[in-house]
C-alpha cells in the first residue's frame, strides 16, 4: 500500500541546490497528478546560512506542511546531524554516501546510501549532483521518470547543452537507485494513473499578485522587503503589458503616497511591504482614509518587532492593521487563508477599496507568500468587479466631492473631468474639499466616514467567501482563527472527528468589517472558543473578547487563546491536542462544580 | 498639455477660498504668478492638478480653481509621481515650502529629480517654518535665534539651487515673489518643460523672519552670457556667494519618466491575457 501522503525534508546549508532539488522534486510530484505542499525557511545571509526546504505530498489536497518527517535527504554531514533527530522512527533516509557517514541512530531509520558525488563525477559533470540526487528520489519514492524529463525540460529546454547533460544525471541516479536499492520502501507514492485535474502550482505571493491584475490594478509602487519582494517582481513584469506602471520607490513612504496619488488620477492601485514597511505607511493610510481615495496594501507579515525575523512568520499585525494612525482612519482588513484564497481575497480587496474609496490592508504572511500549493485554476469568468461610483458633475463650481450620503459613499471624479475639480484633502473639510474645522462638520464628516464600514458590513456578508464557517454546527468547543493557520486548522479538525470529538470553526477572511452577526452566532452555542494565533497577545482572540462581551458573558463561554510564537506556522497536532485537552477539561468540569475556568486564562499585558 | 481656445482670465482661476496667508506674505505673489502662467498657456484648468504638502504655502491649492491635493507633510513628490503616471495628460504641479522639501521631504527630492518625473516643483522658500509660528529650517540662516533656537542655530543653510542641480534635474530655476511678471515666465517654461522642473522661490515671511530687503539687495539675473545647457557653470553660479542669481539655471531635454514608462510598455510587447499568465503556472 503506498502511504500516499509523506513529507519530506531536505536541510543544509544555502547554496548547496537545497532549494532546486526541493522545487524540481515537487514540481515532478504535481506534474505526476499528486498534490504538494512546501513549507521553506530562509538563511539570514543571502550565500550560505542554514535553510529548510519540506515538501508535503500526497493524493489529495493537502492544507499544511504535516506534523512529521517520514523522508529525510542529506546532501552532507551536517544536513543528515542537523534533522536526523525530527525523523520518524522507521524514516527513510537518502543521502549521499559520498559525503555522509549516518551515525549509530541511523539504526532507527531505512537507509537509503546513493555516491551522488562519485556518480556526478564519473560523468565528468560534478555541477549535476542534484540532479543525480533527483533521480534517486524519485526511483525510490515512486515517481516517474518521463514525468521528471518533461519537468527538468520545462525549466531548462532554453539551454540545449546542459539540458542534456541534466537528463543524463538524471538518469544516472535514477538507474543506481533501481539496481542497488531493491527493497520497497515504507514510505512512497503511487501517482494517479489517469483523471488528475488540472491544477495551478504556485505561491501565495504569485496568487496575490495576478488576483491584482484581474481586480483591475494599474499601478504599483513599493520597496523591496523580505518577504514580500517577488511580489513586486511578478507585477514588474506584467503591469506595462496591460498598460499599466510599476515604481520602484525610494521608501515605504514614498510608495503609498505615490499609489495615493495614481489611484486619485484614476488607476486602481496598490503597494506590498512588510510589518516594518507597513509601520512607515501609516501617516498616509490616514491620508487614504481622510481624502477618500481608494489603495489596497498587503501586509506579508513576518515575525518580531522591529527588525524581527525576517524570514519567519507570523500573524502579529493584526493589531496595526486594525487600529494603527493618528485619531480614528477607517479602513478595511482582509486576511486570505490559503494560495488558492489569495487570489480571490485580492479581488475583493480591490472592490472593497474602489466602491467605499478607503484603504484595505491585506494580510499574508511569511509561511503563505513563499509556498508552493497546488490548487484548482481561477475562476477568472466568475470575476466580478465593484467600480468607483463616479460623479457627473454640472457647470460652474458647484461639485460637492464629499457630499454627505446614506451610504457615506460620495460620488467622485476624475481629474481630467471637466467641472469636477475638487481638492482632496488631508485637512477637516466640508462637502466641496474645503478646510473647515468646525464642530459640526468635523462630527458629520467622522460620522460620514465610518458610514463606510457599515454600508460595507451589510454588503460584504453576502460574499460566500467573506467567512468560511465549517464542522459540528452544534459542538460544545469553536475554533476562530484568521490567515494562514486555517490550513493545520481543518487538519486538526478531520483527524479530531475521526476520534470522535466534536468541534466547529469559523474563519472571517475580510476581518475588518467583522462579520458580527456571524461571529455572535457562533460563540452563542459553544462552551469554549479556542482562538490559535501565531502571536504572544492573542490578538484576535482580544478583539473578540472586547467586542462580544456580552455574548461571552451571557452565554458563559470560555475564550482560550492557543498561541504560538516561535517564528513557525502551526502543526495540525498542536491544534488537535488543544480540542482534545479542552474536550477532557469540560468533561471532568461537567462532573465538578460547573462555574470552574477549563485550561488557563488568556495571558494579558 | 490640454489648452482651450481661448485663455480664461487669471479672477476665473481663482477659487472662492480666502488666502489664509498674511498680508504681504510672498505666497501671494507666487499664487499671481501661478495663476498668471497657466492663464497665459490657456491650460484647461480641468487637466490641471496642484499637489502640495503641509505648511504655510500647502494651502495653495484651495485657492486655485484646478483638480488639488493637500496631502501629508514632505510627501508632494511622490503624490505627483503617482498623478502624473496614472494620467500623463495631466499638467501636475508640486508645491510646497522649504520644510516640505528640505526637511521632512528631502528624501525624495533626488528620486523625482533622477526619474525626472514631467511635474513642476515650486518651492516657496521663507527660511522659517511659519505654519507653526517661526522655527527655523533648513534654510535659515546659520546662528538665527528663535524661540527653538534661543542661542543661535547651529546647522548650515541648504543651497537648494546648488543641490538639486547635482541631482541631475532637466530643469532648475531661481525666482522671487516680489518679481511675479519675471517668476510667470519663468513658470511658463517650467510647465512647458517635459520632465523635472525645479523652481526655487524666494517667498518671504513678513511676521517671523522678513526677508524683503535683503534680498531686494541680493537678487541679480543671471548673467546674459550663461548657457542653461551647462551644467557645470549652473553649479558655478549656483555657487556664487553675496549673490542669489535669478533665471533659469539649466534646462536639458532627456526623456521624461512617463515616456521611459511607456518605452517599458513596449518592451513588455504582446497581447495580453490573463488566462495565458495562468498557465505558466499550470502543472
Amino acid at each position: 500500500m503506498p502511504k500516499n501522503d509523506i513529507v519530506i525534508r531536505i536541510g543544509g546549508e544555502s547554496g548547496e541546490g537545497i532549494v532546486t532539488i526541493g522545487e524540481v522534486f515537487v514540481r515532478i510530484a504535481a506534474f505526476s497528478g499528486l498534490e504538494v505542499y512546501t513549507f521553506r525557511t530562509f538563511p539570514a545571509e543571502i550565500l550560505g546560512g542554514h535553510v529548510i526546504f519540506q515538501a508535503r505530498i500526497a493524493d489529495r489536497p493537502v492544507l499544511s506542511q504535516g506534523d512529521e518527517i517520514e523522508v529525510l535527504v542529506s546532501l552532507n554531514q551536517e544536513g543528515y546531524d542537523n534533522h536526523i533527530g525530527e525523523l520518524n522512527a522507521g524514516g527513510v533516509v537518502i543521502y549521499d554516501s559520498n559525503r555522509v557517514q549516518p551515525a549509530g541512530g541511523g539504526d532507527d531509520h531505512v537507509l537509503c546510501p546513493i555516491p551522488v558525488s562519485d556518480l556526478a563525477r564519473g560523468m565528468g559533470f560534478t555541477r549535476g549532483a542534484n540532479l543525480v540526487m533527483i533521480g534517486a528520489m524519485i526511483q525510490l519514492l515512486g515517481l516517474p521518470l518521463g514525468k521528471a524529463d518533461q519537468v527538468v525540460t520545462r525549466r531548462l529546454g532554453h539551454h540545449e547543452d546542459l539540458l542534456s547533460r541534466n537528463l543524463e544525471a538524471l538518469g544516472l541516479g535514477h538507474s543506481y537507485a533501481r539496481q542497488q536499492v531493491t527493497q520497497r520502501l515504507p514510505a512512497y507514492l503511487e501517482p494517479p494513473t489517469e483523471g488528475a485535474g488540472q491544477r495551478l502550482v504556485m505561491t501565495g505571493n504569485q496568487a496575490l499578485a495576478l488576483g491584482a491584475i484581474a481586480a483591475g490594478c494599474r499601478f504599483f509602487a513599493g520597496y523591496p522587503i523580505t518577504p514580500a519582494t517577488d511580489l513586486m517582481e511578478f507585477l514588474a513584469k506584467e503591469l506595462p503589458r496591460v498598460n499599466g506602471a510599476l515604481v520602484q520607490a525610494e521608501d515605504e513612504i514614498a510608495a503609498i503616497n505615490m499609489i495615493i496619488g495614481a489611484s486619485f488620477a484614476g488607476a486602481p492601485a496598490m503597494t506590498a511591504t512588510s510589518g516594518p514597511g507597513l509601520a512607515l505607511m501609516i501617516e498616509a493610510l490616514g491620508l487614504s482614509s481622510m481624502a477618500e481615495i481608494p489603495i489596497v496594501v498587503v501586509d506579508v507579515q513576518r515575525a518580531g518587532p522591529s527588525t524581527g525575523m525576517p524570514t519567519k512568520t507570523a500573524q502579529g499585525d493584526l493589531y496595526l492593521s486594525f487600529y494603527a494612525g493618528n485619531d480614528e482612519p477607517p479602513r478595511f482588513v482582509i486576511a486570505p487563508s490559503s494560495v488558492e484564497d489569495c487570489f480571490y481575497q485580492m479581488i475583493n480587496a480591490f472592490n472593497m477599496a474602489e466602491s467605499y474609496q478607503m484603504p484595505v490592508i491585506v494580510l499574508s504572511d511569511q509561511a503563505l507568500a513563499p509556498r508552493v500549493e497546488t490548487c484548482p485554476p481561477f475562476a477568472l469568468d466568475q470575476v466580478r468587479l465593484w467600480k468607483r461610483q463616479m460623479a457627473e458633475p454640472g457647470a460652474g463650481n458647484s461639485f460637492e466631492r464629499y457630499s454627505v450620503t446614506r451610504t457615506g459613499v460620495s460620488p467622485m471624479t476624475t481629474p481630467g473631468t471637466g467641472g469636477g475639480q475638487y481638492i482632496a484633502e488631508g485637512l477637516e473639510h466640508d462637502e466641496k474639499g474645503n478646510p473647515d474645522d468646525s464642530p459640526q462638520m468635523h462630527e458629520t464628516m467622522t460620522e460620514k466616514r465610518w458610514r463606510k464600514v457599515d454600508s460595507a458590513r451589510h454588503d460584504v456578508f453576502s460574499l460566500d467567501n467573506a467567512v468560511e464557517e465549517w464542522g459540528d454546527r452544534d459542538a460544545a468547543i469553536g475554533i476562530i482563527g484568521w490567515g494562514s493557520s486555517l490550513g493545520p486548522v481543518k487538519e486538526a479538525i478531520v483527524r479530531a472527528q475521526a476520534a470522535g470529538y466534536r468541534v466547529a470553526a469559523l474563519f472571517p477572511k475580510i476581518l475588518f468589517p467583522m462579520p458580527d452577526v456571524r461571529i455572535s452566532r457562533f460563540i452563542k452555542g459553544r462552551r469554549v472558543i479556542i482562538i490559535p494565533e501565531l502571536n504572544m497577545l492573542g490578538q484576535l482572540g482580544r478583539v473578540v473578547e472586547h467586542r462580544y462581551t456580552h455574548q461571552i458573558v451571557r452565554n458563559a463561554v470560555d475564550i482560550i487563546s492557543l498561541n504560538k510564537y516561535q517564528g513557525l506556522p502551526f502543526r495540525p497536532v498542536e491544534i488537535f491536542d488543544e480540542i482534545v485537552q479542552v474536550t477532557q477539561a469540560l468533561t471532568r468540569r461537567a462532573k465538578m462544580a460547573p462555574a470552574q475556568k477549563v485550561g488557563q486564562p488568556s495571558l494579558r499585558y | 498639455m490640454r489648452t482651450l481656445p481661448e485663455p480664461i482670465a487669471v479672477r476665473e482661476l481663482k477659487s472662492d477660498v480666502k488666502p489664509i496667508w498674511c498680508a504681504g506674505c510672498g505666497d501671494y505673489g507666487v499664487l499671481n504668478a501661478v495663476l498668471k502662467a497657466l492663464s497665459d498657456l490657456r491650460t484647461d484648468p480641468a487637466s490641471v492638478v496642484i499637489a502640495s504638502g503641509i505648511g504655510c504655502s500647502g494651502r495653495f491649492p484651495a485657492f486655485v480653481s484646478t483638480y488639488g491635493f493637500h496631502g501629508v507633510h514632505g510627501r508632494v513628490l511622490p503624490l505627483a509621481t503617482g498623478i502624473k503616471l496614472a494620467n500623463p495628460e495631466l499638467t501636475v504641479l508640486a508645491v510646497g515650502g522649504d520644510g516640505d522639501a528640505f526637511s521632512i521631504g528631502a528624501g525624495h527630492l533626488p528620486h523625482a529629480a533622477r526619474r525626472n518625473v514631467d511635474i513642476t516643483y515650486i518651492v516657496m522658500d521663507n527660511e522659517i517654518y511659519g505654519l507653526t509660528k517661526g522655527q527655523p529650517s533648513p534654510t535659515s540662516p546659520l546662528g538665527m535665534k528663535r524661540k527653538a533656537s534661543p542661542y543661535g542655530t547651529t546647522d548650515e543653510p541648504i543651497n537648494s539651487v546648488a543641490m538639486v542641480l547635482c541631482y541631475g534635474a532637466s530643469f532648475v530655476a531661481r525666482g522671487f515673489s516680489s518679481r511675479p511678471r519675471e517668476l510667470a515666465e519663468i513658470v511658463k517654461r517650467g510647465l512647458q518643460h517635459e520632465g523635472f522642473s525645479y523652481i526655487e522661490v524666494i517667498s518671504p515671511c513678513v511676521t517671523f523672519h522678513d526677508t524683503y530687503g535683503l534680498y531686494k539687495e541680493l537678487t541679480t539675473p543671471l548673467p546674459e552670457s550663461h548657457d542653461p545647457s551647462d551644467r557645470t557653470a549652473a553649479v558655478m553660479l549656483a555657487l556664487e556667494t553675496g549673490v542669489k542669481h535669478l533665471g533659469v539655471f539649466y534646462e536639458d531635454a532627456r526623456s521624461s519618466h512617463h515616456a521611459q514608462i511607456e518605452r517599458l510598455r513596449e518592451k513588455s510587447g504582446g497581447e495580453f491575457s490573463l488566462e495565458d499568465v495562468m498557465a505558466r503556472f499550470y502543472r
